[in-house]
């Protein structure tokens, strides 16, 4: 269904390798901030944000299986299979998007770093030479702008509300800054998905990119730069991940493990 | 973009199609039939989501299914999820948009360009002064705003 281009990729197993590991970055990262997003069900701040996080969750959710369902047409399993049935250990999220929920500055800061660095990957892979990926991207695109849009007007505000609100954003960018790095990854298969197109941009470039938006940013919200982004501990892209993503796969794969091969 | 040719008997056929969520508008009037085309005895359908996580997606496929095989001359129904091109709201027909009104929903505000903080007219009064209450709202495709002459909540499609 998707031409000749599939069948471009395919030849190689080598491209095929790499392309499958940059969909389940995008895939496992959907997904696990998605289900970060749902966990806010019911006990969000206020009435607007318990919709609008469930939105948001269902809006990740969803783009994490239109990820699955491309990385099912390349293998012989299951996009519910991939989403549910793999261990930590083959996850290729960024360790960011696995963290538990903290306060609402937390969930503010993460998802806002999140979706800057979301929304710089899919102008990106929107050029992809791998069609498939640069249709949905297209599509996605018209959808994260409303999560951006939304966790950058609480960013400002909780920032520039001082107080209180103020010295729990700080707490939480102090936090959450050493997992920014771990965004950047294109995990083990960077130089191959470049030559041959499939991303357009380098892991350095994206970085300098985010760089660039969120500073500007910071300043609205009256919050000093920081300068230095460190190398993770743990790099997510290539399957190291904190007891957060154990905790987290249990809970997500709770009903799927009940009977895996049930029909739905 | 290609110009895609309907099957006329197969559009007719689709506009009892609701969506499942706002059963007044047809998923033709809502835009998201890109291609109906027959295939010999085979009735062939694209359809491609409003937004890519959309639950009634599945929903409408069987339906699409359903309604379908009785056409004349059906004698197979196909329905693909494709997302090239794009469901934009600029796709909803001015006949989806009367109904959209009619039924409590704002019709989105067209020509995507800074739209998201501006607020399309209350679908109960006109009133076009008004507020965005939530970006989000009941499903994914939908808006809270505020009618300042009515001084209620009411619901819009977001431009996307």
């Amino acid at each position: 269904m998707h031409g000749k281009l599939v069948d471009m990729v395919l030849t190689n197993s080598i491209d095929r390798r790499a392309l499958a590991d940059l969909l389940f970055q995008l895939a496992d990262d959907e997904l696990c901030i998605g289900h970060r997003d749902s966990e806010w069900l019911g006990l969000a701040p206020d009435i607007e944000e318990d919709v609008a996080f469930s939105s948001i969750a269902q809006d990740e959710v969803g783009h994490a299986t239109f990820y699955y369902e491309l990385l099912a047409e390349l293998s012989d399993c299951s996009a519910d299979a991939l989403a549910f049935a793999r261990p930590a250990n083959e996850r290729r999220n960024a360790l960011l998007t696995e963290r538990e929920n903290g306060d609402w500055a937390h969930t503010i800061v993460r998802h806002f770093f999140y979706d800057t660095f979301d929304a710089l990957r899919l102008e990106a892979l929107a050029d992809s030479e791998y069609r498939p990926l640069s249709e949905g991207v297209a599509k996605i695109r018209r959808e994260e702008r409303y999560h951006l849009l939304h966790l950058h007007l609480w960013f400002v505000r909780l920032g520039g509300a001082g107080g209180e609100a103020r010295k729990r954003m700080e707490f939480a960018i102090d936090q959450l800054w050493s997992d920014v790095g771990g965004l950047f990854s294109w995990g083990a298969w960077e130089e191959e998905l470049l030559t041959k197109k499939i991303i357009p941009v380098s892991s350095f470039e994206l970085q300098h990119r985010w760089q660039e938006r969120v500073r500007p940013v910071f300043a609205e919200a009256g919050i000093p730069w920081i300068e230095d982004l460190q190398q993770p501990e743990k790099d997510g892209r290539v399957g190291e991940h904190s007891p957060e993503m154990d905790r987290l796969l249990l809970d997500l794969s709770s009903v799927y493990n009940l009977d895996p091969a049930a029909q739905w | 973009m290609t110009v895609m040719i309907h099957d006329p008997d197969l559009i007719e056929a689709l506009q009892d199609v609701k969506d499942p969520e706002i059963p007044a508008v047809s998923i033709v009037e809502l835009g998201i039939v890109n291609l109906a085309e027959r295939r010999g005895e085979e009735a062939y359908v694209e359809l491609t989501p409003t937004f890519v996580g959309c639950p009634a997606l599945d929903m409408i496929r069987s339906e699409v299914e359903k309604r379908l095989a009785k056409v004349d001359k059906v004698e197979k129904v196909s329905v693909q999820v494709v997302m090239n091109p794009p469901w934009t709201s600029d796709r909803i027909t001015q006949e989806g948009r009367k109904k959209l009104t009619e039924f409590g929903i704002a019709p989105p505000l067209q020509d995507m360009e800074e739209l998201h903080h501006r607020v399309p007219a209350c679908p109960y009064c006109g009133e076009v002064e008004g507020d965005v209450h939530n970006l989000f709202g009941p499903t994914a495709c939908r808006a809270i705003y505020y009618c300042r002459r009515c001084k209620e909540p009411f619901e819009g499609m977001k431009p996307a």
